[in-house]
């Protein structure tokens, strides 16, 4: 049994750690809040970037001279893991859950015989992906310096991947970030980005896009955007695990909050109670030793 | 009035106009062109250059874009550029730093075919460093 004075030092450490996972709770709300803002407003451009390369790529579609962006090395051979996770911790499980999902199809691959290239985005993955695929892992970029999630840190990305992609060493690049869902839900996401993958355009987009003059020429312009789309699709990605991570961030706080409550409200009962306890005690001492007399 | 047309201005970062217009002129790669209402449907790419929008209610505005593409209908233009700025909130320091970026990125190229494109883009932005803070 803990003395009074030792549940009273836990009482107020409790009450410190509340007061900081309170604190970082509103942070992360209003980071949130900016972060969301900043996925919706990237939305239009990469919505139309899809539309635009969809019917572009349907109508190159067979064409046995297309971009190797867009039709791949033809083998499947070498695959080259994207892994964006968190810079930080106390997130809940926003940053194992990516990496599991990663961690998995990386040890799925490497099961059927293929090579694994991991480029690993954002600290904490770098960091637990690095105990089990050390040599695996060929590249490393941290954000940790930037406020301000940008363009700038996509471009940075996709020239590292598409540089890999130019000199031939990888067939295969899929994307792993978490999916913002909503402010309680995130759901890790694997995503192909090399070759390029697009939703089937209907018949009635195709049509329109044959009457479409091109300036300068169709394979031109296909060829000057997909590596344009590889970035925006980072960038995509990059924003939607920024929000998925203050959303996690906030609704693990929130937790944190809530159970430091209730640890408080069970340490103060049993401070109250041992408080009557020793009242007593000392109660009992005094009307005995008085009737001894 | 009926020779409007809807003209967006998307960067990756935001929305930057939606609104309706009278005409547009566009920096394309193959030389400048206006957009009036019920152009052919194009698609062409742009280089770093100035867009100039004649709004419906007669105002023109500037904006400086770094690369990209356009997309052209009849009744509405999109312009998805890579960056894009007000021309009055360019200042020649960003300007400056953009080239420096791009000397760079030329030194360290290492197939020609994309040093020379770099190379034209540099050209490109030097020429639009003379032109824009000037103006």
């Amino acid at each position: 049994m803990p003395s009074l004075k030792d549940l009273k030092n836990r009482i107020a450490s409790v009450k410190a750690t509340q007061k900081i996972t309170k604190a970082m709770k509103m942070v992360a709300a209003a980071k949130l809040r900016r972060a969301q803002e900043a996925a919706e407003a990237a939305r239009p451009y990469a919505e139309r970037m899809g539309k635009v390369l969809a019917s572009l790529s349907a109508a190159n579609a067979g064409n046995a001279e297309a971009p190797l962006l867009l039709s791949g090395t033809g083998k499947d051979q070498v695959h080259l893991l994207v892994v964006a996770t968190g810079e930080r911790g106390l997130a809940g499980g926003f940053n194992s859950s990516i990496i599991r999902l990663a961690r998995d199809h990386a040890l799925k691959l490497l099961s059927e015989g293929k090579t694994v290239k991991i480029l690993t985005v954002g600290r904490k993955g770098n960091d637990i992906l690095r105990r089990s695929f050390r040599e695996n892992i060929v590249d490393y970029i941290t954000f940790r310096e930037v406020k301000q999630l940008s363009f700038v840190q996509a471009d940075e990305v996709a020239s590292k991947v598409l540089t890999m992609f130019n000199a031939g060493e990888f067939d295969i690049a899929t994307l792993f970030y978490a999916r913002f869902q909503s402010v309680i839900s995130q759901v890790a996401t694997a995503q192909q980005i090399i070759p390029a993958k697009f939703n089937d355009v209907s018949a009635s987009d195709n049509a329109s896009a044959a009457l479409y003059e091109y300036e300068p020429s169709e394979e031109e312009i296909l060829e000057d955007l997909l590596p344009k789309n590889v970035a925006i699709q980072i960038f995509r990605a990059l924003l939607e695990n920024n929000a998925s991570f203050y959303g996690a961030q906030m609704s693990a706080m929130d937790n944190a909050t809530r159970n430091a409550g209730d640890m408080i409200n069970r340490l103060t009962l049993s401070y109250n109670r041992q408080r009557q306890a020793q009242i007593t005690k000392e109660l009992i001492e005094i009307i005995s030793g008085a009737e001894a007399l | 009035m009926a020779d409007t047309f809807n003209f967006e201005l998307v960067s990756p970062e935001r929305l930057l106009v939606s609104e309706q217009v009278t005409e547009v002129v566009i920096p394309a790669t193959l030389g400048e062109m206006t957009v009036l209402v019920n152009h052919a449907p194009t698609m062409t790419t742009i280089k770093p250059g100035v867009v100039t929008v004649k709004l419906a209610s007669g105002q023109t505005e500037k904006f400086v874009v770094f690369g990209g593409f356009a997309d052209i209908l009849p009744n509405s233009c999109t312009l998805l550029a890579e960056s894009a700025v007000a021309a009055q909130a360019l200042t020649r320091e960003t300007l400056q730093k953009r080239i420096e970026h791009a000397q760079k990125e030329i030194d360290n190229a290492d197939s020609d075919e994309h040093k020379t494109k770099l190379e034209q883009f540099l050209a490109e932005l030097t020429h639009l460093n003379h032109t824009v803070v000037a103006a």
